[in-house]
């Protein structure tokens, strides 16, 4: 166990050495994902000028909302930061046969492949989302828990959990298709249907779209349910929203476990590229 | 050149552009149907923000009904699918840092032009795999209008779509020449990417702008690739704001044509190429 978290230490560092060795790079990348959050936030701020909240009597005004935007970029730029850009290589590894130098290596593949790089630009996307919801909480005049930022962590936790479950599901896809550089835009089409609170969902269709992305394929659990441990009362009003956090946790330990199986199926399936 | 001798030249480039295109159509279907899907969350984004909003406004944003602003983001996905130009000012910037320039400096051929044909073959082929989905996904809408407009809106809202394809061709050529003095302009393609998603209407009506921002919008070419079509046909632009709409739009099409032009023979004189 020890080993592996030195492992993790040490690529961090190194993928910082790395990013540091292309400091102006560096600022522009960060600048520009920062551009792109403050942009989205604009946009926010101006739907807020016609409307009190996002539903009626949904209670997503505009502050509780602005905490939702912020779990949002919390769990998106951690995943940003360890996961996507080593999703991306491990497509590009599948089909060059690079994962060859990986699969020699002692160490557990997955793990290895998970965390070989780190993009440290989207640690600017982390602090604004601590700072937007810092903001947030200040506004509505609300002072959370030591009990209620422990389950929000811990949801955070389990958010970026599906989020990497479903990442790493799609780059071992690349295995049995050959060539995935679509990975990281059936990704960004599944996500987006996280970026906003359930309620939104409603009507026939929506209902089923609710269902769908809470008990199939579970990304509305991934922003919903920790922004709800700080906003909501700790004493849910009703059985489904008992449920949902108790889900919550299965699912990320569901999530993990397919993602997992199907890892290990694509190896077992993995040919190699090479000559 | 004899001009038939020429006309046959860029047909044999606009058919082979096609069969390029075609090669990857499984993918490029499917990446087309998944484009369609943020469609859905701004559906139900926008009717919970409305729902809100009943009360206090009179059911409507900047004079925009809900049925208005979904027909406004369809519209807007057909604006979009004229005027966007993927890869264009980066493939020019890639081809002058690299040297693949050249090819042009020494055929006989000209890069705008063959450039232009290109992607005429490509948005081609896109309207042809995109229309099954877009007629699928419209005819799913057909609620949020309000019928169809009459036959002289149809025809401003054609022909603004050709000048937003134009200007989105030319005003991206442009951007793509600055790499013969800078030689890495991805950094500057994000911020034009970012703004132009903002400013040109892509994202909501650019009449929700405030005061000075609303002005400052106005002023710049960017809106008349997503908001300007999209207004014409919702019969937000009208009699002789219409007129001077299209001028504008066409009077920056001419600009940024000379723009991509002047710029392309400036570079050129001081691009250097080496090696073989």
């Amino acid at each position: 166990m020890w080993r592996y978290v030195r492992i993790l230490i040490t690529c961090a560092r190194n993928s910082l050495v790395r990013d540091m060795s292309f400091r102006t790079n560096f600022v522009l990348e960060t600048i520009s994902s920062l551009s792109w959050v403050l942009m989205n936030l604009g946009f926010y701020v101006l739907i807020f000028r016609y409307a009190p909240e996002i539903g009626k009597g949904t209670g997503w005004g505009q502050y509780q909302f602005f905490m939702f935007l912020a779990t949002g970029l919390l769990i998106n730029s951690v995943v940003q930061m360890v996961f996507m850009i080593n999703a991306e290589e491990f497509t590009e590894a599948v089909r060059t046969g690079a994962l060859d130098f990986v699969l020699v290596r002692p160490i557990d593949t997955q793990f290895f492949i998970s965390i070989r790089r780190f993009d440290w630009s989207a640690l600017g996307n982390f602090l604004l989302g601590i700072a937007l919801g810092v903001y947030a909480l200040g506004k509505m005049g609300h002072l959370p828990t030591a009990l209620q930022l422990i389950l929000y962590a811990l949801y955070v936790g389990c958010g970026i959990a599906i989020y990497y479950s479903l990442m790493i599901a799609l780059a071992a896809a690349t295995v049995w298709m050959g060539r995935n550089l679509t990975v990281l835009d059936f990704w960004f089409y599944i996500t987006i249907f996280a970026r906003y609170p359930m309620e939104i969902y409603s009507g026939p269709v929506g209902g089923v779209l609710r269902w769908a992305f809470t008990f199939v394929l579970p990304v509305l659990i991934v922003v919903n349910v920790p922004a709800r441990m700080l906003l909501r009362p700790l004493l849910p009003q009703s059985t489904a929203e008992w449920m949902l956090p108790l889900f919550g946790l299965a699912a990320t330990v569901a999530c993990l476990g397919v993602s997992r199986w199907l890892f290990q199926k694509a190896l077992e399936n993995y040919r190699s590229a090479s000559s | 050149m004899p001009l038939r001798w020429r006309l046959a030249t860029w047909w044999t480039l606009l058919q082979i552009s096609i069969e390029e295109r075609l090669v990857y159509r499984a993918d490029f279907a499917l990446g087309t149907l998944m484009r369609f899907l943020p469609i859905v969350t701004q559906i139900f984004l926008w009717s919970a923000v409305y729902s809100a909003v009943s009360d206090s406004h009179d059911g409507q944003i900047v004079g925009y009904t809900y049925h208005n602003m979904v027909a406004y983001y369809l519209l807007t996905m057909v604006s979009r699918a004229f005027s966007s130009m993927p890869g264009l000012a980066s493939g020019i910037a890639r081809d002058i840092r690299d040297g693949s320039i050249k090819k042009y400096l020494v055929q006989p051929i000209d890069m705008l032009g063959f450039l232009l044909v290109y992607r005429i073959a490509h948005k081609l082929v896109y309207y042809a795999v995109a229309a099954g989905p877009l007629a699928l996904v419209f005819f799913l809408c057909r609620g949020f209008f309000d019928g169809w407009p009459d036959s002289t809106t149809l025809a401003a809202y054609a022909l603004s779509l050709v000048l937003a394809f134009l200007l989105g061709f030319f005003l991206e050529a442009t951007i793509g020449m600055i790499g013969f003095w800078f030689l890495e302009v991805t950094s500057l393609l994000f911020v034009y990417m970012l703004v132009s998603f903002f400013f040109s209407g892509h994202m909501f009506p650019i009449d929700m702008l405030p005061g000075i921002w609303g002005t400052l919008v106005r002023a710049i070419p960017l809106h008349y690739l997503a908001y300007f079509p999209a207004a014409i046909f919702l019969g937000k632009v009208q009699g002789s704001a219409l007129v001077w709409g299209l001028v504008i739009q066409a009077a920056w099409v001419v600009l940024f044509c000379i723009l991509s032009r002047v710029s392309f023979w400036l570079g050129t004189r001081r691009y250097s190429g080496y090696g073989g």
